[in-house]
């Protein structure tokens, strides 16, 4: 029995300190897309992105409400949402992937800049593909901050460009991606 | 026994470990977030009552409306299509929920003036609002030089209208609204005919696709109106192409404003005196919102 209880004091132990280790999480990211033709420049911006870097087990999650895309112009806005994006049947976006590198140690650092891949899937618009994207993670005055950009095709997550619009929406969409102060989750 | 209940314990360490694993944003989603209902209609307007709908700020709605003669006309007329009836209006959102417009009828070379405001806009989320409930007044003037012996004076040239709009948006492709309408018009072409007239207006939306949709709307008229005059009907199809919205429908009423449609439509929509017209909608971006980012 003293040696059952001594494996179960360290499991205790073990399991207590799993939960307890480091995740990071923003629920106020930044997400902009440019999509640029000769005609028009659609640009847009989320500023409610959740997400949430588990250090322990390098995986990453992103979750972002369509409808909270912000454009210059309301009614691109609203094209945006009924017409493009559906966001009435798919509210959200979410991501959910893997870094590459174990290598946190960084994070106990000061000023430190440290380059990771990252892999997973993106759900968009209905459909889940595979993405992969190179980010930087910075720690500065006691802060961890992550950004990222990729380029994603509006014809893989079978977002359609109506035939009369096909010069004013280009099909490639570039997306950056802004993590500034990270907390620590309780 | 023992090692039953040790690794059941064990299990008990472990699995909410394993449980965090699912997903990492569950729970810290916003439960307050409120969204607003967007697109319940296509345009600001139905077909000739006003929608629930309302300009953004810093837009400009340049709007061409026709209304071509009876059908039944026959093709000597090239069925009603030699003959028109235009307005032309230019609609300005001063707010996301105030717009002012302005327009201008062939027929009776009516001038009208509007001002709409939103007073709810339906909401989903926490305390959602069920319906938008919004408010247009407007007033007309007829400018056509009159011939009778007794001019009549500007005063008797005028009407007042008020209408509200009550509508909800009940899924992505349904929206439905209804709009009663009190119309005033300080003199009336037939002189028994009342002076103050209820529309009961109600108008209707069903998107058949993402940019193409069935409109339908209707006015009641309750008053003592002439006999030849009936209640307007149209029916038709709003296709949306980006900045445009085309509006092509068969209606009876050969008027475009609140005054015309309510107290003048004479065609019997359902002998066949029925009249193709549309609505073209151009937006303009004349006040640019400032780039937030």
């Amino acid at each position: 029995m003293k040696k059952h209880s001594s494996v179960l004091l360290f499991l205790l132990f073990f399991s207590v300190t799993l939960v307890a280790q480091k995740k990071l999480f923003t629920k106020t990211g930044l997400i902009t897309f440019n999509s640029k033709t000769s005609i028009e420049k659609i640009q847009a911006v989320n500023k409610k992105v959740l997400a949430v870097l588990d250090v322990a087990t390098n995986k990453i999650e992103f979750a972002l409400l369509i409808k909270g895309f912000e454009f210059e112009k309301a009614l691109m806005q609203e094209h945006f949402n009924e017409n493009y994006l559906e966001s009435d049947k798919f509210p959200k976006a979410t991501f959910k992937g893997k870094f590459d590198d174990t290598n946190f140690t960084i994070l106990a650092e000061e000023n430190k800049t440290v380059t990771v891949n990252i892999s997973g899937s993106l759900t968009l618009h209905g459909v889940t593909k595979p993405i992969t994207a190179k980010a930087l993670i910075t720690t500065k005055n006691k802060t961890v901050s992550a950004a990222s950009s990729l380029t994603i095709l509006l014809s893989d997550y079978s977002i359609k460009i109506p035939a009369l619009n096909k010069n004013n929406v280009n099909n490639q969409v570039q997306i950056n991606i802004n993590l500034a102060n990270l907390q620590e989750m309780k | 026994m023992k090692k039953l209940l040790f690794a059941l314990i064990c299990l008990l360490f472990i699995c909410p470990v394993m449980a965090q694993d699912t997903s990492l944003v569950s729970g810290l989603e916003d439960e307050n977030a409120v969204e607003k209902i967007t697109g319940t209609f296509k345009s600001t307007r139905v077909i000739n009552a006003h929608s629930t709908e309302m300009l953004y700020k810093g837009n400009m709605d340049f709007r061409i409306l026709h209304r071509f003669g009876p059908v039944n006309s026959g093709v000597k007329e090239f069925f009603g299509l030699d003959n028109a009836n235009m307005r032309m209006s230019f609609d300005f959102g001063i707010t996301n929920n105030l717009m002012i417009g302005i327009g201008r009828s062939t027929n009776l070379k009516d001038l009208d003036f509007l001002i709409k405001t939103r007073l709810f806009q339906q909401t989903k989320g926490a305390k959602p609002i069920p319906v938008s409930i919004l408010v247009a007044a407007g007033y007309i003037v007829t400018t056509q030089q009159s011939f009778a012996t007794v001019k009549p004076t500007f005063s008797d040239r005028s009407s007042y209208y008020l209408q509200m709009i009550v509508g909800r948006k009940f899924n992505s492709n349904f929206s439905m609204q209804l709009s009663p309408l009190l119309l005033h018009n300080n003199s009336t072409l037939n002189p028994t005919d009342d002076k103050t007239i209820f529309g009961l207006g109600g108008g209707a939306r069903y998107k058949v696709s993402k940019r193409i949709a069935l409109v339908a709307d209707y006015h009641y008229a309750v008053g003592k109106l002439d006999n030849a005059i009936t209640n307007p009907v149209s029916l038709g199809v709003d296709i949306e192409t980006g900045g445009h919205v085309f509006q092509l429908h068969f209606t009876n009423s050969a008027g475009m404003n609140e005054k015309a449609y309510l107290t003048q439509t004479t065609g019997k929509f359902f002998n066949g005196d029925i009249r193709f017209g549309f609505n073209l909608s151009r937006m303009f971006n004349i006040g640019k919102k400032k780039k937030n980012w």
